[in-house]
């Protein structure tokens, strides 16, 4: 038997898509997040979490209502003459970036808030805007948060199951990713396949932590010098 | 025939087909894809599950249920074409376990399964799996479905409740014999259920909206109607629907 790699293809599309839109999306929200004392603060702070908390399939079957044929953004997605996203590959990238979500912007806005009032404080007095005080000040000091960010949104994004189970219609090169066709080579006891594909992950998934972890030890060492 | 008229423009079908049709449906669009040059692509599920996603706007062209309701339901609900209906498959259900000897014919079954000397059985979810729904009628005329509630797991589809039986989680489960086939006959104990016991399956297949204007989509229930597609359900363990009460209407 041959193969594969439609799936695995896919799920690197999705998650690195997802990924890019997450760091763009999520960057302005941890930064409001880290500055700000908006009464508004805490519960935005808590509506980027639910994710981590709520079972998939909440989030599943909201987001086949919203999406779907009767939904409102399905109805204007259908107007756009875009059709309904629920079954489609775009629609798992809008699904990936609402359920990875807190694990982009919870490790950028942690790495925000550790930043030191001094150093932007400096930089405002040698006159540097505050688009340039982010781009040149923040943003370079808070390269371990963006790191972090990237890693753990674009590994979560690979590790989605229930949303996908979900929306995703288990359709072959469209939105049949990897955990999805996992549990389809389980189900029809080809655990050949299976394992091949869960060994992958299980060995990427290792990889990936501890890259982070051996990458962060090091710009921590860095900067603490 | 079944050549494509313009071999160069190699079309696509998408299908969505009841899990229990896995094997055999794979085998036939093998044969299909080998013979028009097109390619198809198929997502498993229940039934249930299938329809409601084609109900949420699935992009799925034609739909192989396991149950003729779904599909005249999806006609009724204008999701799918009027007239394309038809029987491809008469779905068999069987008691099986993979331990030997626990029961082979309807009198050591019926027995045993009152006994219940075993912790699990598992039957697919009878509110979206034709297959489920047939188990369920099954312990019903036998009078268990009540006493055996608390050791009955409900899989996903036909595909996790063969897959609960054949890793003995579940001791023994009701499945599609179409399924041991796939599986290579191992042994074990199997009871082929006197079809009596329940409601036909009849499974029956329908052209979706969506596959109306694909060419590719009527050549396939065409050939899935033809004496190869025939030959292929039949040595996967179906019975075959013996007129084809639709076949004179056009698709």
């Amino acid at each position: 038997m041959s193969f594969d790699w439609e799936p695995v293809v896919l799920t690197l599309k999705l998650a690195s898509l997802t990924t890019l839109i997450l760091l763009i999306v999520g960057t302005p929200i941890a930064w409001w997040l880290a500055r700000t004392r908006h009464w508004l603060k805490q519960p935005l702070a808590a509506v980027v979490a639910l994710p981590l908390v709520l079972p998939p399939t909440v989030l599943g079957f909201y987001l086949l209502l919203l999406l779907g044929p009767s939904g409102p953004v399905g109805q204007f997605t259908a107007s756009l003459g875009l059709g309904t996203l629920p079954f489609t590959f775009t629609g798992l990238v809008v699904a990936s970036v609402i359920y990875s979500l807190p694990f982009v912007v919870q490790p950028l806005h942690n790495a925000f808030e550790g930043l030191s009032e001094r150093m932007l404080e400096v930089a405002a007095t040698l006159r540097a805007s505050p688009l340039d005080r982010f781009f040149s000040v923040a943003v370079p000091l808070a390269r371990p948060g963006f790191l972090t960010a990237a890693v753990l949104g674009f590994a979560h994004t690979v590790g989605e199951f229930g949303v996908i189970l979900m929306i995703g219609g288990n359709i072959p090169g469209e939105t049949k990713v990897l955990s999805v066709a996992i549990y389809d080579h389980v189900e029809t006891l080809e655990y050949d396949q299976a394992h091949l594909l869960s060994g992958g992950l299980l060995l990427f998934a290792f990889l990936v932590v501890l890259c982070l972890y051996l990458i962060n030890g090091r710009l921590n060492r860095e900067q603490r010098r | 025939m079944l050549l494509p008229n313009h071999p160069a423009a190699a079309g696509q079908l998408l299908v969505a087909v009841a899990a229990n049709f896995t094997g055999a449906s794979r085998e036939i669009a093998q044969r299909f894809e080998a013979t028009s040059g097109h390619r198809v692509k198929i997502s498993y599920g229940s039934s249930g599950k299938l329809f409601s996603q084609i109900e949420n706007g699935a992009p799925f062209e034609v739909f192989l249920a396991a149950d003729n309701l779904l599909p005249q339901k999806a006609i009724n609900e204008g999701l799918a074409i009027d007239g394309s209906r038809f029987s491809y498959a008469l779905g068999t259900l069987v008691l099986w376990s993979s331990q030997p000897t626990l029961f082979a014919d309807s009198d050591t079954a019926d027995t045993y399964l009152r006994q219940a000397d075993f912790q699990r059985i598992a039957i697919a979810n009878p509110k979206t799996a034709p297959y489920g729904l047939a188990a369920q009628q099954v312990l019903i005329h036998l009078g268990l479905w009540e006493t055996l509630q608390d050791r009955i797991v409900r899989a996903d589809s036909i595909a996790q409740t063969f897959q609960f039986t054949a890793t003995g989680n579940a001791k023994l489960g009701f499945i599609a014999q179409a399924q041991i086939q796939v599986w290579g006959n191992k042994a074990g104990s199997l009871w082929l259920i006197p079809e009596s016991y329940y409601r036909p399956i009849d499974q029956q297949a329908v052209l979706l909206n969506k596959g109306q204007h694909n060419p590719v989509a009527r050549q396939f229930l065409a050939f899935l109607k033809g004496p190869e597609a025939r030959a292929i359900i039949s040595t996967h363990g179906y019975r075959l629907p013996s007129t084809y009460q639709e076949l004179n209407h056009e698709l």
